[in-house]
């Protein structure tokens, strides 16, 4: 196969990736009344892909929020606007950093785990069994940690934030020595509470969650049963969850602004 | 008693309306199944007995597991009709696919037992999935179906702590929680040693026995297959080509019985799959 079939035959498997998952939407959605039966595994997966994932979210906040103050501090100093650190790390958190790579940690801890256990019980035929045993599997296995993913997205940015703001504070105030009530008074006064946080961590949090867990699911239940066929699903879903979430985050900066 | 497929298949036989006449819980008819161009099943013909044990057996890759899909509804065929207790398995929308499944056990090669879930659980799983039952009467249930596999000490073990034989046993208690009519089995005896093989026949053939069970087993194993089955099922180049009684089958004369139950290399399965010219392969023709 020549390099240029191989490129076009890559172009095409991704577009039909990109349609199989497009299709699969609406039968997740379809599943959804069917899988409130199922709230409890709903809420035992929320458990898994919300607070099992504070840990990274939470540390990764806060040292981002750490290393934006300290650069943006030094730079900011240049043009004796220290006093505007706290504004600026809040703006980047909230508007951009927060949601984006809380999704993109997102799609690394819970995304790749989604689609390997899904992955994995396709490959052992539990997804065939529960067929057999008339049982749903999208709404008993997919639909539960859809909904869990696209609720728990919005949660974790709001963490990362907070985390990263605090993270900030400690650089800017505690050790670089601006003036605390500068640092929040300069934010609060800068900060849209609509604008920027509902727009940027609610909105950007949700839209990120549903693209990251449909990608995840649709990866892992359609994986080929094979150990190969898991492990490619599992790289997929991180590859194509970065693509997206970076290309979304465009789009919906260029509507929101 | 012995007898060969391929008879002419008369209207009454073929229609719909008499699918459900007649011991037959299963009944095929002219079943075609194409992957990828090549035929599968071309034609099948084949009734499955009500109440007893029948074994479906074939060369690999002759769709065995793929006649049990199609019974099943997991796989739609191209051509022909498959009734399952007189419904039209094609003809069912997904909700009476799912009222049927309820009636069916399914035992699968690798057990298939869901593995967040102990032996208890997984047992019962089709039990809260459906019906509302309280959970004393849930917890008898899975208990004496454990007891009957003899696995009832092992309730609270995770499937990843049983051997491939308690595996197959719990998957078998799973299988019967809601008293089937038809149990497919998937290549039962598939790794089990002696004792463990022993125990999957007797308790196919009790299960049979006493719950009067029509049992479905794809299997090779000719020596284990003669202990339990009622009849057998040779299946061919996609058609049934022998049927009959365990112990006579393989007496019959037929090339296909010489050469399955002879475990000859070479006869009507060929060796070889189908392949160009061997020495125009090597490229000895262009040399020479």
């Amino acid at each position: 196969m020549t390099a240029q079939a191989k490129r076009r035959n890559l172009l095409l498997d991704g577009l039909a990736q990109i349609g199989d998952a497009g299709l699969f939407l609406p039968t997740l959605l379809a599943a959804v009344p069917r899988s409130l039966r199922y709230f409890r595994e709903t809420v035992r997966q929320l458990w898994f892909v919300g607070a099992m994932s504070l840990i990274i979210i939470m540390t990764c906040g806060l040292f981002v929020g750490m290393v934006l103050a300290l650069q943006l501090y030094h730079v900011l100093e240049i043009f004796g606007g220290t006093a505007s650190t706290g504004t600026v790390v809040a703006l980047s958190v909230y508007r951009e950093l927060g949601p984006v790579v809380t999704a993109l940690l997102f799609a690394g801890r819970a995304g790749t785990s989604i689609t390997a256990e899904i992955g994995l019980m396709r490959a052992t035929d539990q997804l065939s069994a529960m067929e057999m045993m008339a049982v749903d599997p999208v709404a008993y296995v997919a639909t539960p940690r859809f909904i869990a993913g696209i609720i728990a997205m919005p949660l974790l940015c709001c963490v990362f934030s907070a985390m990263a703001i605090f993270g900030g504070h400690l650089v800017g105030v505690t050790w670089l020595g601006i003036d605390n009530g500068t640092f929040w008074s300069n934010m609060t006064s800068n900060v849209d509470v609509w604008k920027d946080v509902i727009d940027g961590v609610i909105w950007k949090g949700l839209a990120f969650g549903t693209v990251v867990t449909l990608i995840s699911v649709h990866q892992g239940y359609t994986t080929p049963p094979t150990s190969e066929g898991v492990a490619y699903a599992t790289t997929r879903t991180v590859v194509a969850s970065s693509i997206a979430i970076l290309a979304i985050d465009f789009v919906l900066t260029a509507f929101m602004m | 008693m012995l007898g060969y497929l391929g008879h002419p298949m008369t209207d009454a036989i073929a229609s719909p309306e008499s699918a459900p006449a007649g011991d037959a819980l299963v009944r095929v008819r002219g079943l075609t199944t194409r992957f990828s161009g090549r035929a599968v099943f071309d034609g099948l013909d084949l009734d499955i007995p009500r109440g007893k044990i029948t074994a479906i057996m074939g060369p690999s890759g002759t769709g065995k597991t793929t006649l049990l899909k199609h019974i099943t509804g997991q796989l739609a065929a191209d051509e022909g009709e498959l009734w399952v207790d007189g419904e039209d398995v094609a003809r069912l929308s997904r909700e009476g696919l799912f009222k049927l499944r309820e009636r069916v056990g399914y035992l699968f090669q690798n057990s298939a037992l869901l593995t967040d879930f102990d032996v208890f659980e997984n047992v019962a799983f089709p039990l809260r999935q459906h019906t509302k039952l309280p959970e004393e009467l849930i917890r008898d249930i899975v208990l004496t179906k454990l007891q009957a596999v003899g696995l009832r000490g092992a309730a609270r073990l995770m499937p990843s702590e049983l051997s491939g034989g308690m595996a197959r046993r719990v998957a078998l208690a799973r299988a019967i929680v809601f008293d089937p009519m038809l149990i497919l089995y998937d290549e039962p005896f598939v790794g089990l040693d002696p004792i463990a093989l022993n125990q999957v026949l007797k308790l196919i053939r009790t299960l049979n026995e006493t719950l009067g069970i029509t049992s479905v087993l794809v299997a090779h194993e000719l020596a284990a297959i003669q202990q339990v089955a009622d009849r057998v099922v040779l299946i061919a180049n996609g058609k049934v080509v022998a049927e009959g009684h365990p112990k006579e089958i393989a007496d019959d004369g037929s090339p296909w019985t010489r050469q399955f139950f002879g475990g000859e290399p070479d006869g009507p399965v060929p060796f070889h799959y189908p392949a160009g010219d061997y020495a125009a392969d090597l490229g000895l023709g262009e040399t020479a």
